[in-house]
């Protein structure tokens, strides 16, 4: 019980924290419409029939794979940059346990770019709204989210390796928009990308969601986003313990 | 004019390494080659997906506006890292001349840019379905030229409007997204609404896409002259805008005391 009040108090600390922050509220909010508004208008423009719905929510994820990657990449960073990181590595609960809802705010901020996309293009762009599944529609959101902050911890704990955290967030927001086929169709793509498209959550989370709100049968990719989930769990967990022993070896826990 | 000069090359240079000292090649490869490189086979294949245009168009729109890239956030760095790093008053009580102070920042600025275009025609040459007859080269590069130069100046703004606003790095975000959005970069301009069309007429980068596009499709430079003269314009405005900026926010954070206020 004490570690679910652990994970919500995190979380909505975290989540207000962030709704704070400008950067945020670009990366969120400002940056997925405007590239929704490209996306609309190439559609739009473009031959392929009835894709606005499923242009929107590409968009939406997008955003959420923006926040987790800027907030996630670089939260064990942020955390040296405050001064912060010594007391959440020293508090008696595990270090896991205090990132994780850290990493969990920086997908649900996410959430804002869907929300603002699908506004954006209902008002803007007639996008159509029918949700065919809106309980498996209901299911896949939160799911999706979590599938993504829990691949944030696995970012917060790699990254951290790396000095230009920063620089690797920059790099890796067109690949995995790309790669997961958030607005295009994976078979498009070389077929060396399925296989990597396949471990990051965000493809099934798109899936899960277009085929909750499109048509089609969301289940066994809101399963895939569970379990993927549950590995990045794991690999966090191990990723975390490493990088806790060795600036604890070294002495570098507080060197920012 | 000696002391001009000497501030313009020697003083550009060095904020230039300064740049580079915080942004160390760890850094700049992965933002200035890598995320330029993705971004290009990004909107190729999502052209693709729509069945909008062909891999010309995407990889000769973004390549230009990713000259945009280097000098808006330079520019931007260049003046909110003053700030940011409390340099800025010291700066400003030199009685160096403003004007090749800030101009000489944005020189090297202008050649990174055009070396982070030249990369993303070289990705779109390799990994998609662009040709380029080498005749074409010198044209397209006085475009990117052309392109950077007017990019840089509109990152002047940015920059002089972060001596006043708290976040600087957040206007030059949402400076570059727009440019994506209103410049044809991915879009064809007609597709657009007008009103939007009248907007990204009166920026950097659309005349210069626009001229680059010609170009790839084998127009010679006399034949966009046109246009590249209007880019070029477009980007003596936005410096002069910007210088003035520059200089009534001066003033202004000398009468205000508000010039180190982050």
């Amino acid at each position: 019980m004490s570690v679910l009040r652990l994970l919500w108090a995190g979380w909505i600390f975290h989540v207000k924290s962030l709704t704070l922050s400008g950067f945020f509220i670009l990366t969120s909010v400002l940056q997925p419409i405007i590239f929704a508004s490209v996306a609309y208008f190439m559609f739009r423009a473009g031959a392929r029939p009835g894709t606005l719905l499923y242009v929107a929510l590409g968009a939406g994820m997008m955003g959420i794979w923006s926040s987790t990657l800027f907030g996630s990449g670089g939260a064990i960073q942020w955390q040296r940059w405050q001064g912060t990181l010594e007391y959440c590595i020293a508090v008696p609960p595990p270090f896991l346990l205090v990132i994780v809802p850290l990493t969990l705010a920086t997908a649900s901020i996410g959430l804002y770019s869907l929300t603002a996309t699908l506004l954006w293009g209902w008002i803007f762009f007639d996008v159509p709204m029918e949700i065919t599944h809106p309980l498996a529609f209901a299911v896949a959101l939160p799911v999706t989210v979590l599938g993504l902050g829990l691949l944030g911890l696995v970012l917060a704990s790699t990254f951290i390796l790396y000095r230009n955290a920063n620089a690797l967030s920059n790099l890796l927001e067109f690949p995995v928009w790309l790669a997961t086929g958030l607005l295009v169709s994976l078979s498009l793509l070389p077929a060396w990308v399925g296989p990597i498209s396949w471990v990051l959550a965000p493809t099934w989370g798109i899936n899960a969601l277009r085929e909750a709100a499109i048509a089609g049968n969301p289940w066994p990719e809101i399963g895939m986003c569970l379990l993927l989930g549950a590995v990045y769990l794991v690999i966090g967990h191990f990723a975390l313990r490493h990088f806790e022993r060795l600036a604890r070896e070294r002495a570098t826990l507080a060197i920012a | 004019m000696r002391e001009n000069l000497r501030v313009f090359f020697v003083g550009g240079y060095i904020s230039y390494r300064a740049l580079f000292n915080w942004m160390h090649w760890t850094h700049y490869i992965p933002t200035m080659l890598g995320a330029p490189l993705f971004q290009v086979l990004f909107f190729a294949y999502v052209g693709r997906f729509a069945q909008l245009e062909d891999d010309t168009f995407y990889v000769t729109g973004n390549a230009v506006q990713l000259s945009a890239m280097a000098g808006v956030y330079g520019m931007a760095m260049t003046i909110g890292g003053e700030r940011w790093t409390q340099t800025l008053s010291p700066l400003l009580a030199t009685p160096a001349n403003r004007l090749p102070l800030f101009l000489g920042r944005s020189l090297p600025l202008i050649a990174n840019g055009i070396i982070t275009s030249a990369f993303a025609f070289c990705v779109g040459a390799l990994l998609l379905d662009f040709n380029l007859p080498a005749g074409q080269i010198p044209a397209l590069a006085v475009v990117v030229v052309a392109s950077a130069f007017a990019c840089t100046s509109l990152g002047l703004v940015v920059g002089a409007l972060g001596l006043r606003g708290r976040d600087v790095f957040f206007l030059a975000n949402l400076v570059v997204f727009s440019l994506l959005l209103f410049c044809g970069v991915n879009i064809p301009l007609d597709s657009l609404p007008g009103w939007m069309q009248a907007i990204g007429r009166a920026l950097p980068l659309t005349h210069g896409i626009e001229a680059a596009r010609e170009i790839a499709a084998g127009a010679s430079l006399s034949d966009v002259s046109n246009l590249v003269w209007t880019e070029i314009g477009i980007g003596v405005i936005y410096a002069a805008a910007g210088f003035g900026l520059f200089r009534l926010f001066e003033f202004e954070g000398r009468r205000r005391a508000s010039l180190e206020t982050i």
